[in-house]
């Protein structure tokens, strides 16, 4: 019998703002985080991604804040990832209520810490993230910084030994296809998921159900996580109260304009597809007691 | 005031599980302490992390011959993820360590390879259904913490080793992963334990506190 495949919306974080961008970059503001984290909560995800996309210290606390508001209201995994450069960043967002860290620019710069990290919090309390770029020669190197700074290290290699470090999970990103909607790269999650024994997170690229469906069919993926293709429907349902206009450009939300690239959909939606395709997965038989959540 | 203890003995984050006792209306706190903890009217021992380094640092701290002495006194125990495991005879994980012998059996991990080829992704992360084992009756599953929780629903896991308990009639629910059947919650007497996390498992989850919690308050 088939594991089970989990649906992992990400949450790119700006100051107070959830935020997306293209390709990691372009960052248009969409709302409140913790808004679309309880919506999210109650439409049947099965974890979710806070990724603080412009990390700087000074805005620390201001994440942890988030995060522990969010907490208090969601009993499902929490995810957070961003600028976590010591032990003690990562002990900070952890007693703030996250379950587990996602680490990419200081893993590499530092390997080390992955292993120390998994020897002080558990190996289930580290994903290493690595952001991936195609190179003209086919081969996949990892980037950091949002996919601006190169590093030489192909990508496959370089998650073989975030494993022997301790990692307990990867997530990829194709850096190439995030915020397109046009498909994860499936060769890429492939590659590195039948390397590594430990779960990979496919990132970047959903445009439809199907291009899920793909991505853990043939890319092997464990687990997918979304942002646009969710994020421009739940802004229906989420408002834009109180969003912090000096984090990031706000126009979009001001002018009510639909985003024409991605067609929206909802959990519920994604995982109807999955089940009728044959995938196993949560919430599809077993609906939340919630009526707000659509899942059959 | 019946108090919950919520054991700390260096493993693991105890932030979601005293988050998901505040949402359940239970009144629980912190301890390392073996006074604290034997005034207590309920203990929840959580965890995650290596065995071995589990039953040292609960050992050193004086912990299990408390929580022994705890449980032998009838009252309510609720062990999570590494707290149902350490409940076992031993385990077999980076070598053999005696657990605290409370629930004869052992803890055994994953098999690496589905039936001799494809390779399996251990440790487990994610959702899976937890049901009642075959030839069970329901009357155990109803009397339990799971009473509002359908057969079947899905629950949140991150393990690598599960517990094989050697008396069957204790275990309470089953789950499968990758071709591997295991006890995925398990009651004896006072003592109730799951392998996965129902402070991570959404509302479902949340039910199971609460039942644990009514049905000691019952008593």
């Amino acid at each position: 019998m088939a594991k089970n495949v989990r649906i992992i919306p990400r949450l790119d974080i700006k100051g107070s703002n959830l935020v997306k961008g293209i390709h990691l970059e372009g960052l248009r503001v969409l709302g409140r985080p913790e808004s679309f984290a309880r919506h999210y909560y109650e439409n049947g995800a099965d974890e979710l991604i806070y990724m603080d996309v412009v990390a700087s210290l000074y805005e620390r606390s201001s994440l942890c804040d988030i995060i522990e508001r969010t907490a208090k209201d969601i009993f499902i995994p929490l995810t957070v990832g961003g600028g976590l450069r010591t032990i003690e960043d990562i002990r900070r967002v952890l007693r703030a209520g996250a379950d587990k860290v996602a680490l990419n620019t200081m893993a590499i710069r530092d390997p080390g810490l992955i292993k120390e990290a998994a020897m002080k919090f558990g190996s289930s309390t580290i994903v290493v993230a690595i952001e991936a770029i195609r190179q003209p020669d086919g081969r996949y190197l990892a980037y950091t910084d949002n996919g601006r700074q190169h590093t030489g290290i192909e990508v496959v290699e370089w998650a073989m030994r975030s494993e022997a470090l301790g990692a307990g999970e990867i997530m990829i990103t194709s850096v190439d296809r995030e915020g397109t909607g046009s498909g994860y790269d499936i060769e890429l999650t492939r590659m590195v998921s039948s390397r590594v024994s430990i779960p990979v997170i496919a990132h970047g690229g959903a445009g439809s159900p199907e291009n899920i469906y793909d991505v853990v069919h043939s890319g092997m993926a464990d687990a997918v996580s979304v942002a646009s293709i969710l994020h421009y429907k739940a802004i229906e349902f989420t408002g834009c109260a109180a969003i912090d206009s000096k984090e990031g450009n706000t126009e979009f939300l001001k002018k009510g304009t639909g985003f024409s690239r991605i067609k929206p959909y909802t959990i519920a939606d994604i995982k109807r597809h999955l089940s009728d395709r044959g995938i196993r997965i949560r919430g599809v038989k077993a609906p939340l007691q919630n009526e707000r959540c659509a899942i059959i | 005031m019946k108090r919950v203890a919520i054991i700390d003995y260096g493993m693991g984050n105890l932030f979601s599980v005293k988050q998901a006792c505040e949402r359940s209306g239970i009144d629980s706190f912190v301890t390392s302490s073996c006074g604290e903890l034997a005034g207590a009217y309920a203990v929840i021992l959580p965890g995650v992390g290596a065995f071995g380094d589990a039953i040292k640092n609960l050992d050193s701290l004086g912990l299990a011959d408390e929580i022994k002495a705890f449980i032998a006194r009838g009252r309510p125990f609720f062990g999570i993820c590494l707290g149902m495991q350490l409940l076992l005879s031993y385990s077999e994980e980076f070598g053999r360590h005696d657990g605290l012998g409370l629930i004869k059996g052992k803890v055994v991990r994953f098999s690496d390879r589905l039936s001799g080829k494809t390779q399996v992704k251990v440790p487990q992360v994610g959702w899976n259904g937890i049901s009642m084992p075959a030839g069970k009756k329901p009357r155990n599953w109803k009397s339990s913490p799971l009473m509002d929780v359908p057969d079947g629903e899905y629950m949140y896991f991150v393990h690598s080793y599960y517990a094989e308990p050697a008396d069957e009639d204790c275990v309470l629910s089953v789950t499968e992963y990758e071709g591997t059947r295991y006890c995925s919650s398990l009651k004896k007497d006072n003592i109730f334990a799951c392998q996965f996390h129902p402070e991570k498992s959404a509302e479902h989850g949340l039910k199971i506190y609460r039942d644990w919690y009514s049905a000691m308050k019952g008593q």
